[in-house]
């Protein structure tokens, strides 16, 4: 009965959206309106609007990071604003742990965002006449929570993300990378369930943004937010992300988990994209391993199913016996050798 | 032919002039021919305001009001009351701020009456002493910004008190420190307006262009129509001519805010009203201080101008001393103006720089730090003010209060000064005022006065045409129309006539000044900081030192004007050439070219826009010190306002002559920042 409750609770989506429409013109109601839902953007143009989603249907599950993945003019960003609601959606429905959003007054708005969202800004968003311990405590303090204690809680966040001793910094006397910490611990401040990040790294050098990638998951695998994540740099999704949504012209081409991507991809644009992707980025040591065969000599090394290929690659090509391969429970479920690794490393891995 | 007409714009340019002195030379002057002049069909108009100006003032919607004098209600029109009680707030706090710092008993009849203040001598707000006061102050700049403001705010306040200028000096403070934030309060408010809504935004622009070119006398007029005179009246006109800048600035800050900081406002869960206060007005703080730091400065400029309505102090003092070029009397009221200035500016720079300590964990005595040090100031001043009752027995307590006039002063110095100058150089300044005069001056005033109406016309619609199409050509025809309608179109050409003049001489000065400036940092950053410093004195100021050299002439009027909108056209010239980005340099270098082809040929028309601009602004500074210049005598439009200000039926013709005025400079602000708009396109700048 019990694990019945929680099978169903894990299966509600946090953030769940239904055909949801942006369009942007004067007249975007009412074009929207005598479409019946089927969007030409080419039609919309002509008539002077401009169409930024166009019947985008998801969920996202608890704990989970689903990235919206698009260049620029896809429609990224604008998806991501119509679920915090910071621009009203045109049609469609969308739901934040059951309740619909899109309707919300603007009293009952401002209390889901004290109490359960946080962004993060491609351009930092810091307030420039406070200091960052200011900047931390700000959600808390418009929250009315008093002085003493969002300082306090300010305090823990800016511990978080190792920032110790800038307390009284201003913005501006910070580099790119130290303010989008600020950022981040801002928007963490509140202890929201569900985290926006709309291009976090896309303005830092490149080493500093591998630096806070890593960051970032070290931050998600200790407090397993559910996050919405956008960016238009494929590494960086394929990194980090759980499920990718690939945008283009306002439109979903695919949604899947960055393997699945790869592998699969579903339309034409997609497929460009994941051309030049090196498959032991993103595959599995699952896809590639062989069935485990009884009494074989085996390394002493043992190896996640999940783990991806170029991570453990190094290892297993160290050894010249097979490698075990084992799931959550440790229970060996296949082998791996030195051969596999080499074919996906230099092997024609297109043609599968 | 047409073909290349057509294609480039000079010859349509040429074509322009030809067509232009054609019309000159051959239409004759005759008044009765409409291509020499206009009829005046706007002749009425000035009596249509000043009627229904009374009509609002005296007879719209009448309310019974009590009367405790003849204790009876009595029939009183609404919009005279309201304007009765909006002025008695404010003469209540200008006189409560004067009454702190110079003492007396208005205050304390507010809350009683005179009867009761006559029977009881004593009830009667004592004067701080004038080392009280200084020390304050020095206090607070200490406690804004540190050591060094404290001393120059001293040294100004100790210079205020011993030249004897105590008095009317506290009363201009205490004028100003009512309008400036007034001001500052009524131009955030319309900012945010015009933020939030954009269609307050599209009525605001144009009211906001036309308030910084209508002349300030034009305010005067209505202001005291519906205000009387006194403090209170030159308060409001202050506030009306200082808001503007405030408005206009604030819009500018709150636009440029990005919108990033905006949603992370709102994804912080701000109320509507938290994004304000909490993210957007403190994010634009940068350029809500200029204007801030604007309104000081207007307020400045306008206490000389306010004094005409009835405002006590230094402008006063200055209008009268100047009238009776008393020189040096006038050039240490203005050194006293200056000073004001000045302080207040830096201390409201200072106080927004301010950066709240908040984790320091400060005992008593340094958290009240400064409430102290004020406490320790107050009773040592009133000691000394004391022990000074002993000294000076006879006469006046100079350590309590040093009277209007009787301190030390310089005047016979400066005006023994001017005495020399005029001496030693009577006959070769007289010879090259008379030249001047009569070979420069005066045939140009006649030239533009022989200008037929539909030459002008003809002239400035056709530049509109070239430069922005029909669209600015028709907006230019409209506003010289309106002009051509009135019945001063000839004063009107005496005033470009001025204006042309001192745009032509102070252009070609800031030019050239400005580009010697711009090529080297340091000395940009110099003359910028000239131009800042200039910009703080009261037009006024220009008028005293122009007055000891060339005495009551078109000349002086003419040089005055020129030092005055001289500041614009470098500040702008310096600015345009310093923002030429330094990849075009390196570009241009490596081209080979030598530092005056690259001037030429990069820097000058990279530059030019916002020359333009500068230009532009010359010549609202030079419009608005004609009018300046009319109190030294002129017979242009600006005349005609002052001679309306103590007109009985002046309203009408105040406001009318005022927007005249104001006509001219946006016929060329039209022009100007048309074509500078389109060049930064063009350049890729804008």
């Amino acid at each position: 009965m019990s694990s019945k409750v929680k099978t169903s609770t894990s299966e509600n989506p946090v953030i769940r959206c239904e055909s949801v429409y942006k369009i942007f013109g004067d007249n975007a109601a009412s074009m929207m309106k005598s479409s019946g839902g089927d969007v030409d953007a080419a039609k919309f143009e002509a008539a002077g609007c401009i169409v930024g989603v166009n019947n985008a249907s998801f969920e996202v599950y608890s704990g989970e990071l689903l990235i919206i993945m698009g260049l620029s003019g896809s429609g990224k960003s604008t998806l991501l604003r119509c679920i915090s609601r910071l621009t009203k959606s045109t049609a469609g429905k969308i739901f934040i742990e059951g309740e619909e959003i899109t309707s919300l007054s603007n009293k009952k708005l401002i209390k889901l965002r004290r109490s359960k969202m946080g962004m993060v800004f491609q351009s930092f968003a810091l307030l420039p006449h406070k200091t960052v311990l200011e900047n931390i405590a700000f959600p808390l303090q418009v929250k009315g929570i008093s002085t003493d204690e969002s300082m306090q809680r300010a305090k823990e966040m800016i511990d978080l993300v190792s920032l110790t001793g800038r307390e009284n910094y201003f913005p501006r006397e910070l580099s790119g990378g130290q303010q989008q910490r600020v950022g981040i611990a801002r928007s963490l401040a509140i202890e929201p369930d569900i985290w926006f990040l709309d291009e976090p790294f896309s303005a830092l050098d490149p080493l500093i943004r591998k630096e806070m990638q890593d960051e970032f998951l070290r931050l998600q695998n200790s407090l397993n937010k559910t996050i919405l994540f956008v960016t238009h740099d494929f590494d960086e999704a394929l990194r980090l992300a759980d499920r990718i949504a690939i945008m283009k012209d306002g439109i979903i081409e695919q949604l899947d988990t960055p393997a699945n991507i790869v592998l699969n991809p579903a339309t034409e644009y997609v497929r460009k994209f994941t051309e030049e992707v090196p498959r032991e980025k993103v595959l599995k040591i699952e896809s590639i391993m062989d069935a485990y065969t009884e009494g074989a000599d085996m390394s002493d090394l043992r190896i996640s199913k999940d783990s991806i290929i170029g991570s453990v690659a190094e290892s297993v090509l160290n050894t010249n016996r097979p490698v075990a391969v084992v799931d959550e429970s440790d229970k060996i479920v296949g082998m791996i050798q030195r051969s596999n690794i080499i074919n996906t490393l230099f092997g024609n891995g297109h043609s599968e | 032919m047409i073909e290349a007409i057509r294609e480039r714009k000079s010859l349509q340019f040429l074509l322009l002039l030809a067509i232009f002195f054609l019309m000159y030379f051959f239409i004759p002057q005759n008044e009765s021919n409409w291509l020499w002049r206009l009829p005046p069909l706007f002749k009425t108009l000035p009596t249509l305001i000043n009627d229904s100006v009374n009509f609002v003032m005296f007879d719209w919607w009448p309310i019974q009001v009590y009367d405790p004098e003849i204790e009876e209600y009595e029939d009183k029109p609404l919009f005279g009351q309201i304007t009765r009680a909006f002025s008695s707030v404010i003469l209540f706090l200008i006189e409560f701020i004067r009454e702190i710092i110079l003492g007396g008993v208005k205050t304390i009849v507010t809350f009683t009456s005179w009867d009761w203040a006559t029977e009881n001598k004593w009830a009667r707000w004592p004067a701080l002493p004038w080392t009280v006061v200084t020390g304050g102050m020095a206090i607070l700049a200490y406690a804004l910004s540190g050591i060094r403001l404290a001393i120059f705010v001293m040294f100004a306040f100790i210079y205020i008190a011993v030249f004897g200028q105590w008095e009317p000096s506290m009363k201009t403070l205490s004028f100003v420190l009512v309008a400036a934030p007034v001001a500052i309060l009524i131009g955030l408010f319309f900012g945010v307006w015009a933020y939030k809504s954009k269609t307050v935004e599209t009525i605001i622009n144009p009211l906001l262009n036309i308030a910084q070119i209508v002349p300030h006398f034009s305010y005067l007029i209505p202001v005291m129509v519906f205000f009387g005179i006194g403090d209170h009246a030159g308060a409001i006109a202050t506030v009306i001519f200082a808001t503007p800048p405030m408005v206009r600035l604030t819009l500018l800050g709150l636009k440029k805010v990005s919108p990033e900081v905006a949603e992370a406002g709102l994804m912080a869960g701000c109320t509507n009203r938290q994004l304000l206060y909490k993210v957007l007005i403190p994010s634009a703080r940068r350029d809500i201080l200029i204007g801030v730091n604007q309104v000081i400065m207007q307020c400045l400029a306008m206490v000389v101008i306010a004094s005409l309505i009835g405002a006590k102090g230094l402008g006063n003092d200055l209008l009268i001393a100047l009238n009776r070029l008393r020189i040096g009397q006038a050039l240490e009221i203005g050194i006293c103006i200056v000073l004001i200035a000045i302080v207040l500016d830096r201390l409201s720079l200072a106080w927004a720089d301010k950066q709240k300590d908040y984790f320091a964990d400060l005992s008593f005595k340094e958290r009240h730090k400064y409430s102290l040090m004020f406490l320790v100031v107050f009773v040592i001043g009133i000691i000394v003010a004391v022990i000074g009752s002993f000294i000076f027995k006879e006469g006046f307590n100079y350590l309590n209060l040093i009277p209007h006039n009787k301190g030390i002063t310089t005047a016979n110095f400066w005006q023994s000064g001017v005495d020399w100058i005029w001496d030693t150089f009577f006959y070769s300044l007289k010879g090259f005022n008379e030249w001047f005069i009569t070979s420069v001056l005066v045939p140009t005033k006649l030239a533009f006065l022989g200008m037929p109406v539909i030459a002008t016309f003809t002239l400035l619609m056709g530049v509109g045409y070239i430069v922005g199409g029909i669209r600015s050509a028709l907006i230019v025809g409209c506003f010289l129309l309106f002009i051509a309608l009135t019945e001063w179109w000839d004063r009107a050409l005496i005033t470009s006539y001025l204006m042309t003049m001192a745009v032509l001489i102070s252009g070609s000065i800031g030019i050239i000044v400005g580009t010697i400036c711009a090529q080297h940092p340091a000395s940009s950053r110099f003359i910028l900081t000239v131009c800042d410093t200039f910009q703080t004195f009261p037009s006024f100021i220009y008028l005293i030192p122009v007055m000891m050299l060339f005495g009551v002439t078109d000349t002086s009027v003419l040089i005055a004007i020129v030092v005055y909108s001289t500041i614009p056209a470098t500040r702008y010239t310096v600015e345009g050439l310093r923002s030429v980005p330094e990849s075009l340099h390196d570009a241009g270098s490596m081209s080979g070219v030598n530092r005056f082809q690259r001037w030429i040929s990069i820097e000058l028309p990279m530059s030019f826009p916002h020359m333009a601009l500068g230009i532009n602004q010359t010549v609202v500074f030079a419009l608005s010190m004609v009018i300046i210049g009319a109190m030294i005598g002129t017979d242009d439009l600006g005349q005609l306002i002052l001679k309306s200000l103590s007109d009985k039926e002046g309203v009408g013709n105040g406001l009318i002559l005022g927007f005249c005025v104001a006509c001219i400079g946006l016929a060329v602000d039209q022009i100007l920042r048309t074509w500078a708009n389109q060049r930064k396109k063009a350049l890729g700048l804008a």
